[in-house]
């Protein structure tokens, strides 16, 4: 089962080592994981995507707990939260694909981010189903590249 | 420059000094020349001096283990520092409280393969409890203070600091911090009321409980307690490898050691059981066997500072996250409070464990022309009365004298558990003495591990480290050919170790006493003259070479399908028993 994990880290180096190292080392999953500062610029926020039965879940959460640069672990499948990525899709976009191309990105109300001759650049923000989406209406058309962020996740109030 | 600045250097001992570390085992090197300048001539502190960075480090933990403060060693970069990962993953493994300082190159070289350099941080992340590498010398002290606190709390464990030269040496203010406060670390110590008061009343409705100790007893100093609560409830006790001592070995509800080399009654009682007691123990995979087979029946009360252990292997029904001593002086109170009629609950189950106990006890075959290695430990066990630290390495010679060794005290029993390190047994010997001069220090090994750390034999003849070694040589990788014997065909592929050396001329080259007995009839004085010695002593008892340790539970069976040596005929040979 999928699982997203806000984790709450010291702002210090070797910190992603020390996750990352965990999961490989214990032979936990990692989907995507995201890194980014917080308010306080001591303290960055990962958001990790995972997956596993209930008795690997809860090891990570502990494993998680334990690590010396935690401050605090939250399972998201215990809260209502949102979730976003970000994707950079380059399409092939020669003359007779041009305005189909524009027209799937306007439907996920995707921007155009850069344009040559030949290709499209669009940014799409959602969630997962929306990506895979945009991307399998893309597909047909020829796609060059896309880049994603990995998930952020934030608990609804 | 304020004239009150002094070098990282001097902080560093000033630091070693504030944490009252009296032993320091290190070996020098180019980018820590500067703290070994300011070590020279120190009156204070006890300077001892390995051959080789792996044995400092087991030197180090064998003072941890049998004193329960923090052991403290120092090397260099580059190799210094690599030789010592073994150490740090022995330690970190059995959850034993370490400082380990590393040189490191200047701060401006770093990352840039200079000579004599490691990322020894990176390398160790996964086998120290934390690490750090200091980038300032302003940084040196709240980091000496943080790393003793992280070692010594929570779940113990080893933590390393690495020092570049130009931290080291450039100045700064001494400061040292009164306290540590780490947001991010805080140990659950007490455990939760309500699931302590759950726990007890699991165990007076309980019929057939086993308690079930670890190496989190010694950790946490709670064997009066354990003992107290075993005796108040009358529940039967036994250990695992890292808990010998925790509860005495010669008390009457003593079960001894479960799992792979168990006794039939232990492994028997906690298969038939209905209430499993685990006290700082972790359901490790040589415990447990066939995970889906273990204890069938059972509801297991989990008792452990470290809330990954529970339920990282088995199912537990009642958690318990704190320190173990604390829990248990709340159990107890819980439980004196209850008034049951402990010993009428009891007796069926007491009678059941008496003929599991009679029906298999822990035997061997005694023989009159050769030298059966428990009887080795037998005899040791008889002429030091049971009153020695036993330090061990790895592999038969290690479960023999867990079985035939009788331990009534924590701390008696040091042995790398959860690793398995061969070489740790004599070079943690000589921490163990170093820290405890006034006890009888007794290193069981094997002619395979004993000649993994054989250089630190020097250390111990130089610095007067009165150490006595019990050589069981079989001229075996001995539990190896075991396995090979019963699982692989008799196929013996590379155990023999053919013509050892001769264990008493090396000791003798070293300065020290080499011993040796080949008859069964030569063992008593053989120990006993290693007893009387002032020096470092090398006893080589040549033995049975094809003897096996058993009862056995194979790899993946469960712990109550156990495997027995061939039956001794009891007419023709005489049957030795230990109770």
């Amino acid at each position: 089962m999928k699982h997203i994990i806000s984790v709450l880290v010291e702002n210090k180096f070797g910190v992603l080592s020390r996750v990352s190292g965990l999961f490989s080392g214990r032979g936990f999953n990692i989907e995507t994981i995201s890194i980014g500062p917080t308010l306080d610029p001591t303290v960055s926020q990962m958001t990790i995507v995972t997956t596993g039965d209930e008795r690997i879940l809860e090891q990570i959460l502990k494993q998680l707990n334990k690590l010396i640069d935690v401050i605090k672990v939250t399972d998201l499948a215990e809260k209502e939260y949102v979730e976003r990525e970000m994707c950079l899709i380059k399409v092939n976009a020669p003359a007779e694909h041009r305005a189909e191309a524009l027209r799937i990105a306007d439907i996920f109300r995707a921007r155009v981010v850069d344009s040559s001759q030949k290709s499209y650049t669009f940014q799409i923000t959602g969630d997962e189903k929306k990506i895979s989406a945009i991307i399998e209406l893309l597909r047909p058309i020829g796609i060059k590249e896309i880049v994603r962020t990995g998930k952020v996740a934030i608990t609804r109030e | 420059m304020s004239s009150k600045e002094i070098t990282g250097a001097e902080i560093f001992l000033e630091c070693l000094k504030k944490e009252k570390v009296d032993t320091l085992f290190c070996y020098p090197g180019g980018v820590v020349l500067k703290i070994f300048d300011v070590l020279y001539g120190q009156k204070d502190l006890r300077i001892i001096l390995p051959r080789h960075e792996q044995g400092g480090v087991h030197m180090a933990d064998g003072y941890a283990r049998s004193t329960g403060k923090v052991g403290v060693a120092l090397v260099t970069s580059g190799p210094g520092a690599t030789n010592v990962v073994t150490g740090l993953a022995t330690a970190y493994m059995d959850s034993i409280p370490l400082v380990v300082f590393t040189g490191q190159v200047p701060t401006a070289l770093i990352g840039n393969d200079a000579f004599q350099e490691a990322d020894i941080v990176g390398i160790t992340r996964p086998c120290t409890k934390y690490n750090f590498l200091v980038k300032d010398v302003k940084d040196i002290a709240q980091t000496i203070k943080e790393a003793f606190y992280i070692a010594s709390t929570g779940r113990p464990g080893p933590v390393l600091i690495d020092l570049p030269r130009d931290v080291v040496t450039n100045k700064a203010e001494f400061h040292w911090p009164d306290h540590v406060d780490i947001r991010s670390y805080k140990p659950s110590v007490m455990g939760n009321k309500w699931q302590i008061k759950q726990a007890a009343e699991a165990i007076a409705k309980a019929k057939k409980p086993v308690a079930y100790i670890g190496g989190g007893v010694i950790l946490s100093n709670a064997a009066a307690e354990v003992l107290e609560f075993a005796e108040i409830t009358k529940i039967p006790v036994t250990h695992t490898l890292m808990g010998i001592g925790g509860f005495p070995g010669t008390h009457p509800l003593s079960l001894g050691m479960l799992g792979m080399h168990g006794t039939y009654y232990a492994n028997m009682a906690i298969h038939n059981s209905d209430l499993i007691v685990a006290i700082g123990a972790r359901f490790d995979d040589r415990v447990t066997g066939k995970v889906e087979g273990f204890a069938p029946e059972a509801k297991i009360v989990h008792i452990d500072v470290d809330p990954t252990s529970i339920r990282k292997n088995v199912r537990v029904d009642i958690p318990i996250v704190g320190d173990v001593r604390h829990v248990m002086v709340e159990l107890n109170k819980e439980l004196h409070h209850s008034k049951e009629p402990w010993d009428q609950i009891r007796k069926s189950w007491s009678k059941q464990i008496e003929a599991w106990r009679e029906e298999r006890p822990l035997t061997y075959e005694y023989a009159d022309d050769v030298i059966k290695p428990q009887f080795v430990i037998e005899k040791l066990n008889e002429v030091t009365r049971g009153d020695a630290i036993i330090v061990t390495d790895v592999g038969q010679h290690q479960m023999w004298a867990a079985q035939y060794f009788k331990y009534d005290k924590p701390r008696d029993w040091l042995s790398s558990g959860g690793l398995g390190t061969m070489g740790y047994g004599f070079p943690a010997a000589i921490g163990a003495k170093v820290a405890n001069p006034k006890r009888d220090v007794f290193c069981i090994t094997g002619d395979g591990g004993i000649q993994m750390n054989v250089q630190e034999l020097a250390t111990a003849v130089e610095n007067k480290i009165p150490v006595k070694v019990v050589i069981l040589n079989n001229r075996y990788l001995g539990m190896v050919r075991q396995w090979q014997e019963l699982f692989y065909q008799e196929r013996y592929s590379s155990v023999d170790l053919g013509s050892t050396p001769d264990f008493v001329k090396l000791a003798e080259a070293y300065g020290a006493i080499g011993l040796r007995a080949t008859k069964p009839s030569e063992v008593v004085a053989v120990l006993q003259e290693a007893l009387k010695a002032k020096q470092t002593v090398f006893m080589d008892f040549v033995t049975a070479r094809y003897e096996k340790v058993f009862p056995m539970v194979p790899a993946g069976a469960s712990i109550n399908e156990m495997i027995f040596g061939e039956e001794p005929k009891k007419e023709e040979k005489k049957l030795k028993a230990v109770k």
